[in-house]
């Protein structure tokens, strides 16, 4: 029997507070008032004080609304019949569709024995040089795109999305611009992979709540595509949305805040997300492919910097172009060694030539006279941004490698790339 | 009769628990949550206590808890299981085998779910040292047992206090780790049986020795910038504060495959899964440099990644250095690594913001310096009751907010740390690994190489670095070829002494022996006169030997070409130098 309570003491934010008793943590309530129902969350327990955060906000409940507490935590529906299929945060249709409702699944689910974690060995080939070459994707890693706003992140996503050889794909938008998700939806039917795709969208305009739910959602759904064997790529974006809706939540409960406003447990929360990445022995794989906007174009600003402790690498999203110094792929080794054997040393060289370049333009700016090694790094640098970094160009990594070697050998001596003699034997191209 | 209470509040991970008999700081309870006739216990910690209402960190998911639920208290501190057996293993924080966890739930951690550290089937083979009538007291040997290339101690346990008296020891034979093995009896006449396991309260010290001695030794790890110029020592303590990207797990993962230690801890704690998977999967393949078994064999892991409870992760760095202590106890040296100990002090920081205590800088709490200094100081070179010694070395990475070491948690770690490897951005975005900051770091121990030289080279390392900073502003036409050639020189040796090849078998791990071959010639390369008057020919020279020496750097030093490819450098230098 679910008892009904009438009597909301507390109305703050998104979150309300009533005496009820026999209820569990985080189980889920239905708040109905004269403005329209919605579910809510039990995210406080004080005696028989209960503390909820209404998903569709607070806006309009009367101190008289409805409680119902329904017994069982936040759980959304999975089959096929998703597939093609839009959602908003608390998983109800955005599209014309109708609503699921069958095989339910819990989400916010345990964490992944690391014992049963194995060694990602997959390279996603992109065909975008600055990944494939200096940081390659890597199946089953998690990769945020760090970028201010304003830089085409949505748009270098929906390319990697369609080009990445994946099953599934899912997107979880988060304070998404109404238009960005046309886009989106556009973009992936266009192409026709909208059949393979989720989408979880939270708009701006849409109640703040939904906005945290929507990882949990993305990624509790494609961890059940994962586990019947399917290869999903989750696209998230934007991550600094979903950690301003949780700063939004945390101020509004008097929670002490840790840096500039956000939670001190903003570190785990975005772990608790980003760590669902995974390659299942036996089944599929999970891969994150996140943006996270950078405010004032600041690294140091709480949200990318704890992203960048948690994800296996970044791109930084520049002037429209993935900035070679920062960027970085962590599981790169775990494919780079396999794909030729010049790889890892073009990788390196070319960056650390890149670097002398910059400093020398640095130099050049000031009004210094250019020494003949001056010159020469000009013109490199000057090719390596045309040929190699343009995000137009679209090349599979051994032409990539090619171009590399010829754009060295244009541009120095054997000696002068710094690159181990053996590999010069084989590789520079002969005048 | 065990003390019981009630859940009267949920928050997070923070229960508060009205219970009606005694209990004590920091001991264990067990929050239940009935489901489906059946009864989830949930592990958890008192925390504080509050007249008869006590606050309880739970280290698991605490969905589903009720008010009213029941607690039932243990009586015990959150202990270690100590014995033979904890080689090769990889735990949870709270020293679940993990493996053995995954044939039980598969793919997911399922909350609730306990098992024994220790296996109670294994047979170990136990040899008795001990006779009766022998008087012993804490940490003195009963008998040993074989685990794999160590004497295992068995050992008089921990808690005990006085002197006791040997009464029975058993015969040599197979005894699993909880059969009895010996009867000590007390100063009182009162008997004791021991087994081969013990248990020990993590956030105790085990201090069953006889005296703590200054670190002295060199521990070496082979990383060249490390054993010359920023050493650490046997029961020494450093850490390696550095920005995401800049190598911390790379270059804890070099040292923890060869440094000259027997025994590896490893407390993975709260970062990324991945690189423990790393580590689990490549250990058992890679052979251990110094025993030829491999280097699972050596190690322990302590694995409380990111996504796993956050309370858990707070009680990992304790059971790893209690593990770590626990072999020191032998006469072994035990290196323990944590990694990131940032993420232990932000799991304070959740704690303390529950318990809504008054928060100190950038919201951590008051007592983390203190909590950081007591870690740190569970470190250090002893000396045994039998005379032999033994060494807990902890080398922590910190993970600075923002990169920037100017935070609570690298400045408190800095005043208790004998050596400080400080990562840099602008290196690792320039690729110089690993990144250790030549001019800022700092080491407090002795380097494999005469203080003296290290430093002459460290101050034309220095010059030569004012001298490029000088060189953005003047430009190169602007600075006088002296000086020039001291940036080039500084330059040589950040690119063929300081930045090591992790990916090259042979330059990743440059031995102590080696080491003082390379110094010898880069300081010959660095200490020369050279009469170049032209700019462009002195870096030209300059290029032509830091090739040779990246060449050089990456040849076995058994073949025939390793002295051929020496020779070759030096005559460079000899036939450019006046």
């Amino acid at each position: 029997m679910q008892k009904l309570y009438h009597s909301i003491d507390n109305i703050a934010g998104s979150v309300i507070t009533l005496r009820a008793d026999g209820v569990k943590y985080r189980e889920l309530a239905e708040v109905a008032s004269r403005n329209g129902s919605s579910l809510a969350q039990v995210i406080k327990l004080d005696g028989d004080r209960v503390t909820l955060q209404v998903f569709a906000g607070a806006k309009g409940i009367a101190t008289d609304a409805q409680v119902r507490f329904l017994g069982r935590p936040m759980r959304v529906p999975f089959s096929d019949a998703l597939l093609g299929r839009s959602f908003t945060g608390s998983a109800q249709p955005r599209d014309k569709g109708p609503a699921l409702t069958d095989n339910l699944i819990d989400i916010g689910t345990p964490s992944v024995n690391p014992a049963k974690r194995i060694m990602p060995r997959n390279m996603v080939r992109t065909n975008i040089p600055m990944i494939d070459v200096f940081n390659s994707l890597v199946e089953s890693q998690k990769l945020p795109i760090f970028a201010r706003a304003g830089e085409p992140y949505n748009a270098l996503l929906a390319r990697i999305a369609l080009q990445a050889e994946v099953d599934i794909i899912i997107l979880g938008g988060m304070g998404l611009k109404y238009d960005d998700y046309l886009t989106f939806r556009d973009t992936l039917d266009e192409s026709g992979a909208l059949s393979r795709t989720v989408m979880f969208v939270h708009t701006a305009s849409d109640p703040i709540v939904e906005c945290t739910l929507v990882p949990d959602i993305s990624l509790a759904t494609a961890e059940q595509f994962a586990l019947k064997g399917k290869k999903v790529l989750v696209l998230l974006t934007d991550m600094t949305s979903f950690a301003d809706a949780m700063k939004e939540i945390a101020i509004t409960m008097e929670q002490i805040p840790s840096n500039r406003g956000y939670p001190g447990d903003l570190y785990s929360q975005l772990a608790s997300r980003y760590e669902k990445a995974v390659d299942f022995e036996g089944a599929g794989s999970i891969t994150i492919l996140a943006v996270t906007t950078m405010p004032g174009d600041d690294v140091t600003h709480p949200v990318p910097d704890n992203t960048g402790y948690i994800t296996e690498g970044q791109f930084y999203l520049r002037n429209g172009r993935i900035e070679p110094f920062g960027s970085l792929s962590r599981l790169k080794q775990q494919v780079n060694k396999n794909t030729r054997e010049d790889h890892r040393t073009i990788m390196d060289a070319m960056i650390k030539l890149y670097a002398s370049y910059k400093e020398t333009l640095e130099k050049q700016s000031m009004g210094f006279r250019m020494s003949e090694w001056d010159n020469k790094l000009l013109k490199y640098g000057d090719r390596f941004e045309k040929e190699m970094m343009d995000l137009s160009v679209n090349i599979p990594l051994e032409k990539a490698l090619d171009l590399g070697w010829q754009i060295l050998a244009d541009c120095f001596n054997p000696d002068e790339a710094g690159i181990p003699s053996k590999l010069t034997a084989k590789f520079w191209p002969k005048a | 009769m065990e003390t019981t209470g009630k859940i009267a509040g949920v928050n997070g991970n923070m229960i508060t628990v009205a219970f009606d008999r005694a209990v004590a700081q920091n001991e264990v309870g067990y929050a239940c949550i009935e489901q489906d006739g059946k009864t989830l216990r949930l592990m958890s910690e008192v925390v504080r206590i509050r007249g008869r209402v006590a606050d309880m960190q739970v280290f698991e998911d605490t969905r589903d808890l009720e008010i009213g639920g029941q607690v039932v208290f243990t009586g015990n501190l959150l202990a270690a299981e100590l014995g033979p057996g904890l080689l090769k293993q990889i735990y949870d924080g709270l020293q679940n085998p993990l493996p053995q966890l995954a044939e039980q739930c598969g793919f997911f951690l399922q909350r609730g779910t306990y098992l024994n550290a220790l296996d109670r089937k294994t047979k170990w083979s136990f040899t008795p040292v001990a006779k009766p009538g022998d008087r012993l007291t804490a940490a003195e040997t009963i008998g040993t047992v074989p685990e794999g290339i160590f004497k295992h101690r068995i050992m008089v346990p921990f808690a005990f206090r006085g002197v006791y008296t040997v009464k029975e020891v058993a015969p040599a034979g197979e005894y699993t780790v909880d059969q009895d093995i010996a009867t000590l009896t007390d100063a009182n006449g009162k008997d004791f049986k021991v087994q081969m396991m013990q248990r020990w309260p993590v956030k105790l010290p085990i201090t069953c020795f006889a005296e703590r001695l200054k670190p002295v030794d060199t521990m070496t790890t082979r990383v060249r910038p490390v054993d010359t110029f920023f050493p650490v020592a046997l029961g020494g303590t450093y850490c390696i504060p550095g920005p995401f990207g800049a190598g911390k797990t790379v270059l804890q993962q070099i040292m923890s495959r060869y440094s000259d230690v027997d025994i590896v801890v490893l407390a993975a704690c709260g970062e990324r899964a991945g690189e423990v998977v790393e580590t689990l999967r490549e250990f058992p393949e890679l052979e251990d440099p110094r025993t030829g078994k491999t280097l699972m064999d050596r190690t322990v892991i302590i694995c409380n990644t990111s996504s796993m409870p956050v309370a858990a992760r707070e009680a990992s760095v304790y059971t790893a250095v209690t593990i770590a202590s626990y072999y020191r106890q032998m006469g072994l040296h035990v290196l323990m690594l944590a990694d990131s100990t940032s993420r232990w002090a932000q799991a304070l920081r959740e704690l303390s913001g529950r318990l809504e205590e008054i928060p100190g800088e950038e919201a951590f709490p008051a007592y983390l310096e203190s909590l950081i200094a007591n870690f740190y100081e569970r470190a250090g070179l002893v000396r045994l009751k039998d005379g032999t010694t033994g060494s807990v070395t902890i080398g922590g990475t910190v993970s600075p907010a923002g990169g920037n070491f100017d935070e609570p948690v690298t400045q408190a770690t800095l005043k208790v740390v004998g050596a400080f490897h400080g990562l840099s951005r602008a290196r690792s975005d320039a690729r110089r690994f690993p990144a250790i900051d030549p001019l800022d770091s700092w080491s407090k121990y002795k380097s494999v190489i005469e203080h003296d030289r290290v430093e002459r080279l460290r101050g034309i390392l220095r010059h030569g670095n004012d001298v490029a900073q000088m060189m953005k502003v003047v430009g190169e036409e602007g600075t006088s070829n002296q000086d020039f050639m001291t940036y080039l020189k500084g330059e040589l040796l950040d690119a063929v002494y300081l930045q090591q090849n992790a990916f090259n078998d042979v330059d990743a791990a440059t031995p102590a022996d080696r080491q003082r071959d390379m110094f010898a010639v880069v300081e010959k390369a660095m200490l020369a006169e050279y009469p170049f008057d032209d700019k462009a020919v002195a870096r030209k020279f300059f290029q032509g030997v830091t090739q040779a020496f990246i060449d050089w750097n990456q040849t076995p030093a058994d073949g025939e070409e390793y002295g051929k490819r020496r020779d070759e450098i030096l005559k460079l230098v000899e036939d450019a130098a006046i």
